[in-house]
């Protein structure tokens, strides 16, 4: 026994090496899954705060370009508020809004990686909650993976295990968009069944169905589309409308019909 | 020792934030990933207990780790950097006598010495880092030179910071 004491010692270098590279590979395994990451996540203050101080003096070189982003969304806005529009059914009241859009700045960002994050400077405190979706004022960015008080992790279409239901709008189809390659300005669609073409420029949106991103929002625009013969599902290149390399605004979703919702699925599966 | 200590601990700061404010964020072309903040861990002192080696490249991975969102990866790496530094020093430099808080550098190492060193244990870093974070052999190739180029970039960044900041002549 006091050999086997004497002989650990005599090894701990190795020994405290391998012990250390268990943890990290472990640790990296449970972030590795969609689901590891929302459970595993940490979205720190610290981290959160020295982004936020850089990108308060960064912000100072950009300026222009988001003044005009922001003042496009605006007449966007306008033009779809109901002032702007001739009343002709007044019993029509909204009386239960389906979404809430939280809107949020984003404070780091990374995008040649091959899983990318996004930080956000919007946390629990304003009601941002994991598996909230994240869209631009152009189109998808991805899914809230981790919260803090004041900051927010995300986890957008720039990552191996990010997967989203979209369909065609054209058609309805339902297919699926991941990333699928390296490169921040496409993504990948696929369960394409085989007897749909898709031509370049064709719009694919989001369906809907996952209760994490609202109907219609647009992922991106098809760019070129490989059909293969012997296959049953086919893939093509997708083009994102969301430019995640000068993404500076972001809008987090909070559905409010969320909670119904789950609680009606929960009572299926009892 | 003391002096050691804080001095080590300044440039941990310093290198902890160069790294994740401005080189995580540089991106030209996908393929230049530098990582500068194993500079941190190169310039420990030469006869460092190699436990305490290990520990502090853990600790260092994890809180490159915790900017970056990626739990785990930059630990692996650096600890791995940790465990075969002390065999690369003994490889290149091993009949050589240093001081006992003397630091690999310019004037310790020559500028030869000191690239072969930072080149191969970067090299190292890098190849372990990128491999883990795609975990699969399918754009093997792609990776690779991502490697390279960030390994080459690596080093010159360090080679230029350690000729601005470094000691260059003997104490």
């Amino acid at each position: 026994m006091r050999n086997l004491f004497v002989l650990l010692w005599k090894n701990q270098f190795f020994l405290l090496f391998i012990i250390l590279e268990i943890i990290s590979v472990i640790l990296l395994s449970r972030s590795y899954s969609y689901h590891g990451a929302i459970a595993y996540n940490i979205t720190g203050e610290i981290s959160g705060g020295i982004f936020s101080t850089y990108s308060n003096v960064t912000d100072y070189l950009s300026l222009k370009t988001d003044n005009e982003i922001l003042a496009n969304e605006n007449a966007l806005l306008r033009n779809s508020a109901p002032s702007s529009f001739l009343v002709t059914d007044t019993q029509y009241v909204y009386r239960d809004s389906m979404y809430r859009y939280i809107p949020a700045k984003v404070v780091s960002n990374s995008i040649s990686r091959s899983n990318n994050f996004i930080m956000i400077n919007k946390g629990s405190k304003h009601g941002v909650e994991k598996e909230m979706g994240v869209i631009s004022s152009v189109g998808v960015v991805g899914v809230v993976i981790g919260v803090s008080e004041n900051y927010a992790t995300i986890m957008p279409m720039l990552h191996k295990n990010m997967r989203i239901s979209a369909r065609i709008k054209s058609s309805g189809q339902l297919v699926s968009v991941v990333w699928g390659n390296n490169d921040y300005l496409y993504g990948t669609v696929v369960d394409i069944p085989s007897h749909i073409a898709l031509s370049k420029g064709d719009t694919i949106v989001t369906s809907g169905n996952s209760l994490i991103f609202n109907e219609g929002i647009v992922v991106g625009t098809i760019e070129s589309h490989d059909r293969e013969n012997n296959k049953k599902l086919s893939a093509a290149k997708l083009r994102f409308t969301t430019n995640f390399g000068t993404l500076k605004y972001v809008y987090v979703i909070d559905n409010l019909m969320k909670p119904e919702q789950d609680s009606l699925i929960n009572q299926i599966i009892n | 020792m003391n002096n050691v200590l804080i001095k080590n601990t300044i440039r941990f700061v310093i290198v902890v934030l160069i790294q994740v404010l401005v080189f995580n964020n540089m991106n030209l072309g996908g393929y230049l990933h530098p990582y500068i903040y194993v500079l941190f861990l190169l310039l420990l002192p030469i006869y460092i207990n190699r436990s305490v080696l290990l520990l502090l490249a853990f600790f260092t991975g994890l809180t490159i780790d915790y900017f970056a969102g990626t739990v785990g990866l930059n630990a692996a790496a650096s600890v791995f950097l940790a465990y075969v530094r002390p065999g690369t020093i003994r490889l290149f430099f091993g009949k050589q006598e240093f001081g006992a808080d003397e630091e690999p550098g310019l004037h310790s190492f020559g500028v030869i010495g000191f690239l072969k060193y930072t080149i191969i244990l970067v090299f190292l870093h890098q190849f372990l880092l990128f491999y883990l974070e795609v975990l699969s052999l399918t754009n093997f190739l792609y990776t690779f030179n991502t490697i390279i180029i960030s390994t080459l970039f690596s080093t010159f960044v360090i080679l230029v910071s350690m000729l601005l900041f470094g000691k260059r002549s003997g104490k």
